[in-house]
């Protein structure tokens, strides 16, 4: 057990696994506790964890991996509609699907490094986005998005015998998946997305990854071919992101192309960056705040603002309304890019690195005696 | 007796840069288990050669074989796993790992080869490859710093440690580009020993080096480069004497 994982990895796993499971209870007094918002949380934590093992611990800014993201809920879908409704083979053929078409991409997208390579990648996206909108819109269903219907053949429930009446869902062992079962089930996959993601950080291969995203050059001199290493974490990646797609549309099962837009892709970055890049909590918590804030201030409206501002004057509550009503709603994103540059010019490291400097900050006030090494910095 | 064997060969290399001539018509060639030093002034050319020989720079013409096998053509990485190490001019470390990590990296490219996904294992049940590093690490002085952040490091320390990242591979072939340059005399002198102890190992090494001191200490043959030409080489007391080299760089420089 010790080999297999350290003490400090098993307490952060552990600590992670109780603050996940308990998300209902402790996210019910900021008005967050209900299960739709509690599965997004979920979902987008997978996303940014994978991206991170591509972004954070490779080097490699992907700008298209919504496309993977949009992949998985295609695939899910098709297997609700081909195979069953069952959720598990749906996570499987997502998972599959979403790594093949990552290894094709990957594979052309690393022939360069740097601006180049996020530029690729986000040409790619922006290619498979359009197509599914134009060629690929058997498969997609373009602008309708793809939908279940009870027409679909469903192949393996028919096999078993089932019948269906009403709108068909997704089901795990025959249990509907909405609500707090459905919460559960993705919080299950996002523990156990963490738990790899902790596994492949703290692995020789892990810190090759590392290693290249601080000197490649050293690496190819070091006897490493640096292309499959970059391409693995590529694939992984993009598996996870697939793997969030597919929860996505267990949740709801609509996939529709705009899952795959830039902005979405542009989102997992923000993700990883607001939570701190190449930490292993850190973009799971800059999800769930983005995601918590998208929550709250895209639902504001004027009406709300105008009843928030009634204490003002006249005058003055209509001039705050005119203002902040730019940020909420679907200006929601200018406060996210406002918070964004913030973060990025003050703390660089994001919300992880605050965590770090305040924790700094306790224990230098707390024990004043000790001895400042000078000048010896430790490792991460 | 001395009978000549010859572990590397770089054959008529010309480097062109535009319309540099980098290297022209170099024909080298290294003993097995001898020190070959390689001196001229700056701009000589020195370090283009090593680009050259690890597969950074192809030559415009011309070809580098190791020990019966041309690597002219060959990737970096694949230079390296045929025993090819070197420590550059300008340190080459992985500045956002420890030190620790940044020598146990080398250690397992030489076991796992050039590519392993070796991803569920946890690098902690690398207890084998840590004492290996461990133990390399005390034998350049630095067991101390082995938690610290190799881009936190002195640039003494930064070329030592890159040293035991190449030492811990156990090259047949080791490149140093100025390898004491930026050290105290006192580290110069530690390096020195633990050069001497390397060759004592049987390890081949080509060494640009602009301390005649370190030169004169280690050098079993030398080659002097000016121009991209080789001007001059032979044993540490032929080439002290030649007056091409007093007055192309030794003069110059004493
Ligand atoms: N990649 C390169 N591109 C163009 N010119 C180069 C390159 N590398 C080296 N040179 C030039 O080749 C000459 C030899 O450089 P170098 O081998 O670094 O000399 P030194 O003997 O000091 O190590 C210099 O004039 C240098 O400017
Ligand atoms: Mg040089």
């Amino acid at each position: 057990m010790t080999t297999f994982m350290s003490r400090n990895d098993l307490f952060l796993f552990l600590g992670f696994t109780v603050v996940v499971l308990a998300m209902p209870i402790w996210l019910a007094p900021f008005g967050a506790g209900y299960p739709d918002l509690l599965q997004r949380f979920m979902i987008f934590g997978i996303f940014a964890v994978g991206f991170n093992i591509l972004f954070g611990l490779t080097g490699y800014l992907s700008f298209g991996h919504a496309a993977f993201f949009g992949v998985g809920s295609y695939a899910a879908v098709w297997s609700f509609k081909l195979l069953t409704l069952d959720a598990i083979p749906a996570m499987i053929f997502a998972v599959v699907i979403s790594g093949l078409f990552a290894l094709v991409i990957g594979f052309l997208c690393l022939r360069r490094s740097g601006i180049y390579f996020s530029i690729l990648t986000l040409a790619f996206a922006q290619m498979s986005y359009n197509l599914a909108y134009s060629v690929l819109t058997p498969i997609t269903n373009g602008e309708t998005g793809l939908q279940l219907t009870l027409a679909d053949s469903r192949v393996l429930d028919a096999a078993m015998g089932q019948t269906f009446s009403g709108q068909p869902v997704p089901t795990l062992l025959g249990q509907q998946l909405g609500g707090y079962a459905g919460f559960y089930f993705c919080a299950g996959f996002l523990i156990l997305a963490f738990f790899i993601a902790q596994r492949i950080a703290g692995s020789p291969f892990g810190m090759m990854l590392k290693a290249i995203k601080s000197n490649q050059t050293r690496m190819q001199f070091t006897g490493f071919n640096t292309r499959p290493y970059a391409l693995s974490a590529f694939v992984i990646s993009g598996m996870y992101a697939g793997l969030a797609g597919a929860l996505l549309a267990v949740t709801d099962p609509l996939a529709g192309a705009e899952r795959m837009q830039w902005t979405a892709s542009g989102e997992v970055v923000l993700m990883t960056i607001l939570g701190g890049v190449g930490t292993l909590v850190g973009p799971v918590i800059g999800a769930w705040i983005i995601k918590y804030f998208e929550n709250i201030l895209s639902a504001l409206n004027d009406n709300i603002l105008a009843r928030f501002w009634s204490f003002l004057p006249e005058g003055a509550a209509d001039f705050m309304v005119t203002i902040t009503s730019k940020f909420v709603g679907d200006g929601w994103h200018l406060t996210l890019g406002l918070a964004f540059v913030i973060v990025v010019i003050f703390l660089p490291g994001g919300i992880m690195e605050g965590v770090r400097r305040i924790a700094a900050a306790f224990r230098r006030s707390g024990s004043s005696s000790a001895k400042p090494s000078a000048r010896t910095q430790p490792a991460e | 007796m001395e009978k000549s064997n010859v572990v590397l060969h770089v054959a008529d290399v010309h480097k062109r840069f535009g319309g540099l001539h980098a290297l022209a018509d170099i024909d080298l060639q290294v003993e097995e288990g001898k020190t070959h030093a390689i001196i001229g002034p700056n701009g000589a050319g020195k370090s283009t050669l090593l680009n050259v020989i690890i597969g950074k720079l192809a030559p415009t013409s011309g070809q580098v074989v190791f020990d019966g096998t041309v690597l002219t053509g060959r990737k970096p990485y694949q230079i390296n796993q045929l025993g090819i190490a070197r420590v550059f001019q300008t340190p080459e470390i992985f500045a956002d790992l420890s030190v620790l990590h940044n020598v146990m990296i080398p250690a397992l490219a030489k076991r796992d080869g050039m590519f392993k996904l070796n991803m569920l294992r946890s690098l902690d049940s690398e207890t084998g490859i840590r004492a290996e590093a461990e133990h390399m690490l005390e034998d350049v002085g630095m067991i101390t710093r082995r938690e610290m952040l190799a881009g936190s490091l002195s640039r003494g320390d930064k070329r030592r440690m890159e040293l035991a990242m190449c030492l811990i591979q156990h090259p047949r072939l080791l490149l140093l580009d100025e390898p004491t340059a930026g050290m105290s005399r006192h580290d110069t002198n530690t390096t020195i020993e633990l050069l001497k102890k390397i060759k004592s190992r049987g390890m081949t090494k080509v060494i640009i080096e602009h301390d005649m001191h370190v030169v004169f200490s280690l050098a079993d043959k030398i080659s002097v480069l000016a121009q991209g030409r080789i001007i001059a080489d032979g044993s540490p007391d032929e080439v002290r004497g030649n007056p091409k080299v007093q007055e192309a760089y030794l003069g110059g420089a004493h």
